[in-house]
């Protein structure tokens, strides 16, 4: 008898709500990030509601007029500016690290891509406000002598260098996705197509771009939501001036600047913080439409290739 | 009685970085018939089909040393373009790699890497592999879904139509059933005895009854060496050598 002593009951029991309790933590931890995205979108939503109770979302988004002391509250400035920064940040961003992971997976040795992983690990994790410093110093006046040789004058703040900035920021993480994307494709994959007679650089364009074209659109849209929400950076070098920018040299002010640069202060204007909190609905609501947007297009390419 | 040698390896030695994974190996692959490469796993075998692609190429690592004569044209030491060479050996491996495109494009894909893109002539072109890889049947009527929509069996056999479309006359299979049912598996077996005719088939595997069925010539390896070759009769039911029979007796896979 001296083997069943009560000890081990309490014990079991003891697990056993340990158990539970872990479990229904477990389960409020994943409710609750599920809901986050509502909930930070529902508090946008009430914080800006006054605004949207006075104006139609619609004239809200379309308005060049950002007036806050007359009341006048034009968000096409901010949208603008966004589009263009993140538009050409992109551009260029998407190229160069499509290029740089084909490389580094296909033509470079081993122990060179091996180097290459610590210094990307490196250049994602610097913190933002440095790479806005060495944009400061070095990529405004390189814009400003880039206009100059178009013959055009600028300070250099502009759409222009916010984008470089910003490129040179998100590189680092599409390079990252995309050099896992080329890895993960079978070897024998190429050598099916380098067995019926194409070259190298053939079955790269033909074949291994096509397989990995769902993980190119990951990679897209991981840049394009960090480009668009992006601050610190941008900020410091992009000019911030309200007007709808028209050409890649004049100065810009996106979205987040915007709630940056403003938030805490004049907010005894009336209607302002709402103006700001609705700026801040549209920022989170284009990168959740966006994502929402390239899943679908994802689930389609899978079925394809 | 004489036959023809279509694949005549001589002294080939093969080393990636500090090991020697082919060693001194010595094989005649006859013309017109199916030579079967039998060997535990790890000894060689894949390396050896790839040797013979040259898709070993693609590792700077790998060094390798002796001739492999392809009708007199030593590929390892030649002034040919290496995708011709490549073109004249079909390669089925493993498991099928589909290349991510349709049903249609992956056997017209080696066509139009050449050049040849005119729809009607493609067209037929595609039908005749895919009916030759006894495919056609089955897929006459969605050429164009992706080829991944496909069973495995399926894409095992349009991996073949694939190899076929760019006019070899050799075929490489690495263990081709290995992935497949006993259905799928027969007719890839049934489809390399009536190809013979045609091509010379170079067929590794892991499967002793699948050697006794189709093998008319054995090579057995062993930790990167031929330890015994010869028609399949002899190899399969008497060995010379002791390793080749402990093989056969199933003493280790
Ligand atoms: N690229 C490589 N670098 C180093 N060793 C390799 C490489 N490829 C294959 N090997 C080694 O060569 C040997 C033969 O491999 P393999 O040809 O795949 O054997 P099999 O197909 O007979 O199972 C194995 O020991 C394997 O580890
Ligand atoms: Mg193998």
């Amino acid at each position: 008898m001296k083997e069943r002593p009560i000890g081990p009951k309490i014990f079991s029991l003891n697990r056993y709500l340990k158990d539970r309790v872990g479990e229904t933590w477990m389960i409020i931890a994943f409710v609750m990030v599920l809901l986050l995205p509502f909930i930070v979108g529902a508090g946008l939503y009430l914080k800006s509601r006054i605004l949207l109770q006075e104006h139609s979302i619609w004239t809200l988004l379309v308005s060049g007029n950002w007036n806050p002391q007359k009341g006048e509250f034009g968000l096409a400035p901010f949208i603008v500016s966004s589009l263009w920064v993140t538009a050409l940040a992109v551009l260029i961003a998407v190229p160069v690290s499509l290029l740089s992971a084909i490389h580094l997976t296909q033509y470079a040795r081993k122990w060179f891509l091996n180097a290459m992983h610590p210094v990307i690990d490196i250049l994602a994790g610097l913190p933002s406000v440095i790479y806005g410093v060495w944009g400061v110093l070095v990529v405004v006046p390189f814009v400003k002598r880039l206009a100059e040789w178009f013959d055009i004058s600028v300070s250099g703040y502009s759409i222009l260098a916010g984008a470089i900035v910003l490129a040179i920021m998100i590189i680092p993480f599409i390079l990252n996705i995309l050099i896992e994307v080329f890895r993960t494709i079978p070897e024998e994959l190429t050598e099916a197509s380098l067995s019926l007679g194409a070259t190298h650089w053939q079955t790269i364009k033909r074949v291994l771009l096509r397989k990995a074209v769902t993980g190119i659109i990951s990679a897209v849209v991981l840049g394009v939501s960090r480009a668009f929400g992006e601050t610190i950076a941008v900020l410091m070098v992009v000019g911030n001036v309200v007007h709808i920018p028209k050409g890649a040299f004049q100065p810009g002010y996106p979205l987040p600047a915007l709630i940056a640069n403003n938030y805490g202060e004049m907010l005894s204007i009336p209607r302002y913080e709402a103006a700001l909190m609705l700026s801040a609905l549209v920022l989170f609501s284009v990168v959740l439409l966006f994502n929402f947007a390239s899943r679908i297009a994802i689930v389609q390419f899978e079925k394809r290739v | 009685m004489s036959e023809t040698i279509k694949i005549n390896i001589r002294d080939l030695n093969l080393h990636a970085g500090k090991n020697h994974i082919l060693k001194n190996v010595n094989i005649s692959v006859p013309k017109n018939k199916i030579t079967v490469i039998l060997g535990p796993s790890g000894c060689g075998k894949t390396t050896l089909l790839k040797t013979l692609n040259r898709l070993t190429d693609l590792n700077p690592e790998i060094r390798v040393t002796g001739s492999i004569q392809i009708d007199e044209e030593d590929i390892l030491h030649t002034t040919s373009d290496i995708h011709d060479i490549r073109k004249r050996m079909g390669l089925l491996s493993q498991r099928p790699y589909p290349l991510p495109m349709s049903i249609f494009n992956n056997v017209a894909f080696g066509l139009k890497i050449s050049g040849r893109r005119r729809k009607k002539i493609l067209h037929k072109r595609v039908e005749h592999y895919l009916r030759q890889a006894s495919l056609w049947d089955e897929v006459q009527h969605r050429l164009r879904e992706p080829a991944i929509s496909l069973s495995i069996g399926q894409q095992q056999r349009l991996c073949l139509a694939r190899g076929l479309a760019v006019d070899p006359d050799i075929i490489l299979a690495d263990e081709p059933t290995s992935a497949l049912d006993p259905v799928s598996s027969a007719a890839i077996e049934e489809k390399f005895i009536e190809l013979k005719n045609n091509y010379t088939i170079v067929v590794v595997t892991h499967i002793l009854r699948q050697a006794r069925r189709i093998a008319d010539h054995v090579v057995f390896m062993y930790m990167g060496e031929v330890v015994e070759q010869g028609p399949a009769a002899e190899i399969l039911h008497n060995p010379q050598m002791e390793k080749t029979r402990q093989y056969l007796n199933g003493a280790f896979y």
